[in-house]
């Protein structure tokens, strides 16, 4: 048993550290690209009036005027002391801001996500043992227009459709505009802030708010995980255990969600979970469509703005998103599969 | 459901298959795997024997409509008891399947499932189609696991497949098929990938739990010594034909040339040859014959 | 289930089912029953038909278009489609159709561009770090695992930040984030290949390491990266259609279909086919590489099936 244990413990250790280079070199990556970048920082700090003095003064409290290693040593320090500069879109810190956004982000994504797992898993079954019939014919078309439509577009012709001509939907925004500060911010997510303060109206109003969102990002996640579902288990129902299984008897669906499946969950909890990173893409679009004032929208503001400390911790945080959801996989594979367990 | 013996005539065979064809279809072309087979199975343990493609293992499949869904089952007749399997449908298939006639695959390794508990395995075999609580499956799963001389039952029920030696999977397997007495067992190679040390006590155990429900068994392999002692009667099968069908006993004074280059090929103490024969194969022996062996 | 070979004398059995007397014969088979998978494929063909019909589109664009499609003309701006403006009329009144049809010319850039040059980058360092392993390979990983980390949008949005906003700059970015998962992909085949028995037998014969990487490993792993590449194009227009509609590719006036829709959103609610139109080409056509690149892995890559 001690020894089984030691291996999965060298396992995570192994993993732990693999993913610490990899977080250095994304630092490495970020600096870099800080580096070359055609924009002088300091004259966007110190403005275009300021005189020399003033401008040697700020270069030399940034470092500036110290060799590139030395400039490299300072970035890490304070990347390490969680120093992440301040923003000049807002003035705020940097890691203030996004914390502050990213609740939004955060509760669009879930949704998105909860959507597109639970229409892509089981539409990814029926494909894979209807598999050359017409129904997977039909959601192979689906799911190849989820991977085709560009979201951004999707996004506004939902508008143009559900918000502009039905009018089923809200429009831009998080909540309507009469609504909004109402309920106190608690997790900084309006779906469930708006339940904690027990305001039935303003979680209407954001639910019609999000749902025209949260659907399009999540009919991309949708299609991905439809199709990655569908060859997981093409996989599995060619196994020798499924005929055991037939053999006992057991109808088709009892051995596809009975026992194909169970052997395919931990691989889908992998891609549910990188999916949930990738969403942070979508994001950007999407709240840029929508007016939605989350993580997305900020790193988009602050590119247009050539803002390239804000973007560069952007960058490093979503780095560490998906570096953190990958070991997270990984971490399920090992606790959830009987097979590497014990 | 039903799995109490069926009060019939216990001479009357139990499967009836009369020129059963399977085609797979492929993109562009399409492949008999099996060629005018004939053959009844009453309440004894016949063997049918042929080297790796002579669609041995597809007759045993075919019997249970569990091949491929590219594949085409055709027969003049393929009854079971009182059902056609050959017009059955999936639905009735259902019911035939583990409650009346089952299925022992080649290698545990891969035909139990890895992430469910071996226990639950057989429970499940149980409860399809018996409507009894979680309890009462247990319970007779951990018969069954006795019945299979599973020393500790009560451990190896809660076990994974990759936690269990081939031999006790194998065991686990003949109790997942078994528990719902089934009037027909057919074992496809059930031995030929287990170490040859625990092959015979794998065997002798599915001699006596069949000897002991009087099952017919439908016993498919490519080892004419483990056949001859082991069952009844012996189908030959070449090319998706069979090419004869002896009783076991008989098997040393089989008349066609085929069946005799067989068993030329094997190697034995007795006569012993610096070298051993090689199949010289005739390509009569390929063409349709008409004739049906009963 | 392999049938025996019969010895029977062979009647006339059509080429492609026949056994192979030749590797010629083999391969022209190959080709053959390719070429049927493929024609046979009925979605692969209308992708097919898509591109074909967009690089019409592109050559002769100037002929098909009715308009100039930088031609501005503001008394006849914002109309709806009609006889005369196929898609309508943008807010400078140009001629949304002819700006789609020149904008096919962009779009074929860019994806040519970004595929002509992350195909054999990433196919030589996936296949120079997975045949020699070792240090070399364990450094192209980590630098892979690194983009690959990353949504590729908001590492190409990383570099357009630096590099700037404009066409040219786009495809560089686009192409330094695309690299790594060519480069993935190929390392994986020839960690397969490498072990064969025809390597063994090539360096028995004293082939050098790099003859074996050019004229045996990477002709292996072609298939596998050419499907790759099919179905990235795909993923490029969208990338590339993105940045424009941020602002960040393609400057105006050219007429990209992301910052055709991006203009087009101020003007959305009553002026629907200034969105629409670009919107649905861009989706058209990485509909059809998608399509094409599904059918071309049925053909190449028989192991996914």
């Amino acid at each position: 048993m001690s020894q089984y244990r030691r291996a999965k413990v060298m396992g995570f250790l192994q993993s732990a550290g693999s993913v610490a280079i990899t977080l250095f070199l994304l630092v490495t990556l970020t600096f870099f690209l800080g580096q070359v970048m055609p924009v002088d920082v300091v004259s966007k700090l110190v403005g275009p009036d300021a005189d020399f003095q003033t401008y040697e003064a700020v270069r030399q409290r940034l470092g500036l005027d110290e060799p590139l290693y030395v400039q490299f040593g300072l970035y890490v320090g304070r990347i390490l002391t969680g120093d992440f500069g301040t923003a000049l879109l807002t003035g705020h810190r940097v890691i203030d801001d996004i914390l502050r956004v990213f609740p939004a982000t955060i509760e669009l994504g879930t949704l998105a996500l909860l959507i597109g797992a639970g229409i892509g898993i089981p539409l990814g079954v029926l494909a894979a043992v209807r598999r050359d019939r017409m129904s997977d014919h039909i959601i192979r078309i689906v799911t190849l227009l989820g991977h085709s439509v560009p979201i951004f577009w999707l996004g506004m012709m939902g508008l143009l459709v559900f918000y502009s001509q039905l009018g089923l939907v809200g429009g831009s925004g998080r909540v309507a505009v009469f609504y909004e500060g109402l309920v106190p911010t608690v997790t900084g997510m309006l779906l469930i802030d708006s339940l904690l303060a027990g305001d039935m109206e303003v979680f209407g109003s954001a639910i019609r708010h999000i749902i025209l969102p949260a659907s399009v990002l999540g009919y991309a996640s949708m299609a991905s995980l439809c199709r990655l579902t569908r060859s997981f288990m093409i996989d599995q129902l060619g196994q020798e255990y499924v005929i055991s299984a037939r053999v006992k008897g057991l109808s088709t669906w009892q051995v596809v969600w009975g026992h194909a499946f169970p052997n395919i969950r931990v691989q889908l909890l992998t891609v549910v979970a990188l999916t949930y990173g990738s969403m942070l893409e979508g994001a950007l679009l999407i709240e840029t469509i929508f007016a939605w004032p989350g993580f997305g929208q900020y790193l988009t503001n602050n590119l247009l703005l050539g803002d390239m400390n804000a973007i560069m911790v952007c960058v490093l945080l979503v780095g560490v998103v998906f570096i953190t959801l990958n070991l997270i996989a990984d971490f399920l594979y090992t606790i959830f599969d009987p097979r590497t367990s014990r | 459901m039903s799995s109490t013996p069926k009060a019939t005539d216990p001479s009357a065979p139990l499967f009836q298959v009369e020129d059963l064809w399977v085609r797979y279809r492929m993109r562009y072309t399409s492949f008999e795997a099996v060629r005018g087979v004939s053959f009844n199975l009453g309440r004894e343990k016949l063997a049918i024997v042929g080297e790796s493609g002579s669609g041995k293992s597809t007759v045993g499949r075919a019997l249970l409509k569990l091949l491929a869904g590219n594949a085409e089952i055709t027969a003049s007749r393929l009854q079971f008891g009182e059902v056609d399997i050959a017009h059955a449908d999936e639905k009735t298939m259902q019911t035939i399947r583990g409650a009346r006639v089952s299925m022992i695959l080649q290698d545990p390794k891969f035909s139990l499932n890895p992430v469910i508990p071996v226990g639950e395995q057989i429970a499940e075999a149980y409860r399809v189609h018996q409507k009894v609580s979680r309890q009462e499956a247990k319970a007779r799963t951990l018969d069954m696991l006795a019945a299979v001389q599973i020393r500790s039952p009560e451990r190896v029920f809660g076990q994974y497949a990759h936690q269990v030696s081939g031999g006790m999977g194998q065991r686990i397997m003949i109790a997942m098929m078994l528990i719902s007495n089934p009037e027909v067992i057919i074992a496809d190679e059930p031995t030929s990938a287990l170490d040859v040390t625990v092959r015979l006590q794998v065997l002798a155990i599915l001699d006596d739990l069949v000897r002991q429900r009087g099952m017919g068994l439908i016993f498919i392999s490519h080892d004419l010594n483990l056949v001859r002692s082991f069952c009844d009667r012996v189908i030959i099968m070449y090319g998706g034909q069979i090419m004869e069908t002896v009783a076991a006993a008989d098997l040393d004074n089989v008349q066609h040339p085929y069946s005799r280059g067989l068993l030329n090929a094997l190697p034995s103490l007795e006569h012993r040859r610096p070298r051993l024969p090689v199949m010289q194969r005739d390509p009569s022996w390929s063409r349709l014959q008409k004739e049906i062996t009963p | 289930m392999s049938s025996e070979p019969t010895a029977a004398p062979a009647p006339k059995q059509p080429f492609l089912t026949r056994e192979a007397r030749s590797p010629r014969e083999a391969i022209l088979q190959r080709l053959g029953i390719g070429a049927l998978t493929f024609l046979g494929n009925r979605l692969a063909m209308v992708g097919l038909a898509i591109i074909v019909l967009l690089v019409v589109l592109a050559i002769f664009a100037p002929l098909i278009a009715t308009h100039d499609p930088n031609l501005q003309n503001l008394r006849g701006a914002r109309l709806p489609p009609s006889a005369t403006n196929f898609f309508g009329t943008d807010e400078y009144g140009r001629d949304i159709f002819s700006r789609i049809v020149h904008g096919a010319r962009i779009t074929l850039y860019i994806v040519g561009l970004v595929t002509v040059t992350v195909g054999p980058i990433g196919l030589i360092v996936g296949a120079i770090s997975g045949y020699f392993g070792g240090f070399v390979d364990t450094i192209v990983m980590r630098i892979t695992d690194l983009f690959l980390a990353f949504p590729s949008l908001i590492l190409t949005l990383a570099f357009v930040a630096v590099l700037g906003p404009g066409l040219e700059q786009a495809v560089l970015a686009i192409a330094l984030t695309g690299w790594p998962a060519m480069a993935r992909l190929a390392r994986a085949e020839t960690l397969t290949i490498r072990s064969t028995d025809y390597i063994a037998a090539a360096k028995l014969q004293g082939a050098s390491s790099w003859h074996i990487i050019f004229h045996s490993v990477i002709p292996m792993c072609l298939p596998s990266v050419i499907v790759r590449l099919t179905l990235n194009m795909a993923g490029i227009i969208l990338t590339a259609a993105g940045l424009g509609f941020l602002g960040l590719g393609a400057q105006p006036p050219t007429p990209e279909w992301g910052a055709m829709t991006s203009t087009g959103r101020a003007y959305m609610l009553d002026s629907w086919w200034m969105v629409t139109f670009p919107g649905l080409a861009i989706m058209i056509v990485s509909l059809a590489f998608n399509l094409f690149g599904d059918g071309l892995r049925d053909v190449l890559d028989p192991k996914s099936n």
